[in-house]
């Protein structure tokens, strides 16, 4: 994998040239931040239903290991397999295992996100296992080689009309359909056989349970259920700090989750599973593949509480307007930002600059993960660490000495004012200067504030006013 | 209750106007107000590039300037945000902490500390739409946030229904970001302009003939959108219309 810093900036730029996708993001997300806002106007206990979220979350999280400790020893009670996997390649090896033991060559596959952070499709293809995805945006993005572009609608930067081009190519159907219900039977048709014929199924998990040794998989499309009972082998890959104590905290996270992704009242299935169907098996792989050591971090460990609604992307202005994909990485939009450079900090090291801190994503976490202060702490982190470009480093290290000097600042403000008035449009307007690419510049001024106080305060007044009106 | 004066880099540079009448309009409130000769800038761009360490001379000469003062009052939202909030590249002697309790935005120190209930001087006969700055909204939390469903309050709202004449335009998104964000505005240049353009068109589609903020810097990115996508708006700082700006 390549170590190159991911260029957001650039990405998004190539995104907002395509008007009809853009203005369809922004707008289909920002009705998913609405409809979400209606939905915590509903609930007078929304705050305190958050602020209980985010303190289980954070017990739950400091009592990591005796919590997950005590969900194994329950979950085996119940007939799981437990497994750990401390890496990527350890979870795929794990997985390969347990469908070579079964001889499974077809697996189908609902939605999970730590599947794809560790690489797992084409480490099963390499075995021979064919796998195929069966959340409708997912499979989407399976048949044209992407990455979600958002955790809970992973092909919303899609319209119709690519979903047709990328179907006809596939399911041989016609690319002109833009009705998307005859595109979703279109993949009900295809999907349907692979799924009756599979040779095991595999989840995520968005909560488990340490208590009942159970886990808890919400979809809106039944896919999970499908996946997880008509092959009798099921395994569930599910990230370490997916954990809740007990039974009764279900209620909180359930009421947040759909609220906050999607602005509906609660997913359409919310499936507990508590062990493995008749003469099947049940394979549970805990994945830690970083978290531990993010748990390490003193100013970044509570990122661990997301529970992956995706509001926070909804509602974030950047994102809507870049697209997920410009992200260059599995998690995307503010929370990914700030998980992204616990994976690798120099390739994405410019994400947390992909953000004004305008301080929105945190306000509708519903687990209270304070994001756009971690976007800015993970700046100071990776300037530190060596991160920041030369150039710009060099710039702001020159700013902050002249900011430092008043007498140079002066003289340097003199020759901005000059330059903005004199020098001929095409220098201020050419890429070296950003600003102008899609802005006017701001206009030139006759004296600054500092100038015009001086000549009609301090001479005027030399005794200076305030002395006198005491 | 002496005030000490804090004029951020970019109202110094472009917008003296807006400057003016923040000094105007405390000198009308009756205040002692005084603005030190050798000020520059707050710290903020370098602390909010993670360059904090860069924005230790800044802060330094900040506190040299404005310790003295009982207040410092300053025309804008993300500078005070700056000094209250990130403002620690320097050690945090009595003298930094003094600064950092009393640095107040203007339209707060107003409606808090001084519980200005009358500009009988000022009038403004236009439809306003109110660019509230992600600094002033969420991080001094001067009006209620969307996201938080809370009872609605707006203290420049409170400030602005005051004066005779005004009326108000309320754009479909009114707390989004406009996409200044300080060195942002740069290095995401597309996203950024993008984000500005959407901004001042809401407000012109809700009917709004100026757009008013309690920050120069948002105003100076929106105009800037503004002028070269052709939208026929104008910009006003809070300031300028409290002390009774020119129709």
């Amino acid at each position: 994998m390549s170590n190159k810093p991911v260029n957001h900036a650039k990405a998004a730029e190539h995104f907002l040239e395509d008007a009809p996708h853009l203005q369809f993001h922004d707008e289909r997300l920002w009705d998913m931040r609405q409809k979400r806002d209606a939905q915590m106007h509903i609930l007078p206990e929304w705050q305190e239903l958050r602020e209980e979220a985010s303190r289980i979350k954070e017990h739950t999280l400091s009592r990591l290991p005796e919590y997950l400790e005590q969900f194994e020893t329950n979950a085996k009670k119940n007939g799981i397999h437990v497994h750990w996997a401390r890496d990527g390649a350890e979870h795929n090896r794990i997985v390969g295992e347990i469908l070579k033991a079964h001889n499974a060559r077809n697996l189908i596959k609902s939605k999970s996100m730590v599947t794809e952070e560790c690489d797992m499709r084409p480490y099963l293809a390499k075995q021979g296992v064919t796998v195929t995805e069966t959340d409708l945006g997912e499979r989407i993005q399976q048949l044209d080689d992407q990455l979600p572009s958002h955790i809970v609608v992973p092909a919303v930067h899609k319209l119709t009309a690519d979903v047709a081009k990328i179907f006809a190519k596939d399911y041989h159907t016609d690319p002109n359909i833009r009705d998307p219900h005859l595109l979703a039977e279109a993949q009900r048709q295809a999907a349907r056989p692979v799924i009756l014929h599979a040779d095991a199924g595999m989840t995520g998990g968005n909560f488990v349970v340490a208590e009942t040794g159970t886990f808890v998989v919400c979809t809106n499309e039944g896919n999970a259920d499908l996946s997880a009972t008509v092959p009798n082998l099921h395994i569930a890959t599910i990230g370490i700090e997916r954990l809740v104590p007990r039974m009764a905290d279900m209620g909180v996270f359930i009421r947040l989750l759909s609220r906050s992704a999607l602005g509906s009242p609660i997913t359409q299935y919310t499936t507990h599973f508590r062990g493995p169907q008749k003469g099947g098996e049940m394979h549970v792989v805990l994945v830690d593949n970083g978290r531990s050591a993010r748990l390490g971090m003193e100013d970044f460990w509570t990122s661990l509480k997301c529970i992956r609604c995706g509001a926070c992307m909804n509602t974030c202005p950047v994102y809507r307007r870049s697209g997920g994909l410009s992200y260059g990485a599995v998690y995307s939009g503010p929370i990914g930002a700030i998980i992204d450079p616990t994976f690798n900090e120099r390739k994405y090291s410019t994400l947390p600059y992909a953000s004004t801190l305008n301080g929105s994503c945190t306000n509708v976490c519903p687990v209270k993960i304070n994001i756009h202060e971690q976007l800015y702490k993970w700046r100071r982190v990776l300037v530190q660490h060596h991160e920041m470009p030369f150039v710009k480093r060099e710039i702001m290290h020159m700013a902050g000495k002249l900011m430092g000097q008043p007498k140079m600042y002066r003289a340097a403000i003199k020759a901005t004012e000059v330059s903005l008035s004199t020098m001929p449009r095409f220098v201020l307007y050419n890429w070296l200067n950003p600003w102008g690419k899609h802005r006017e510049n701001p206009h030139p001024v006759k004296q600054t504030f500092n100038d015009w106080y001086r000549k009609n305060r301090e001479t005027a007044k030399p005794a200076a006013a305030p002395e006198t009106k005491k | 209750m002496k005030i000490g004066l804090f004029i951020p880099c970019y109202i110094d540079a472009f917008y003296p106007d807006a400057g003016i009448a923040t000094l105007e309009l405390l000198e009308k409130l009756g205040q002692d107000v005084e603005y030190p000769l050798d000020q520059t800038c707050c710290g903020q761009p370098m602390g909010n590039s993670g360059c904090n360490s860069d924005a230790a001379a800044a802060e330094a000469l900040f506190v040299r300037n404005f310790a003295k003062y009982d207040k410092i009052v300053m025309p804008s939202g993300s500078c005070t945000h700056h000094v209250r909030d990130n403002f620690d590249a320097i050690p945090q002697t009595d003298e930094v902490r003094h600064v950092r309790e009393n640095t107040y935005e203007l339209v707060e120190f107003l409606h808090d500390i001084l519980k200005v209930d009358a500009f009988p001087w000022a009038e403004f006969n236009h439809t306003v739409g109110l660019h509230n700055s992600c600094g002033t909204l969420r991080a001094l939390r001067t009006a209620s946030m969307s996201e938080l469903g809370e009872k609605p309050f707006s203290k420049p709202m409170d400030l602005l229904s005051k004066v005779k004449g005004i009326r108000f335009a309320t754009p479909r998104r009114p707390d989004e970001c406009c996409g200044f964000g300080g060195t942002f505005s740069v290095t995401e240049e597309a996203v950024s302009a993008r984000m500005g353009v959407d901004k001042v068109r809401d407000h012109h589609q809700a009917g709004a003939e100026y757009i008013v903020s309690a920050d120069s810097s948002c105003i100076m990115h929106q105009q800037g959108c503004a002028e070269r996508a052709g939208v026929p708006i104008r910009f006003i700082h809070i300031a300028q219309i409290l002390n009774g700006a020119a129709q």
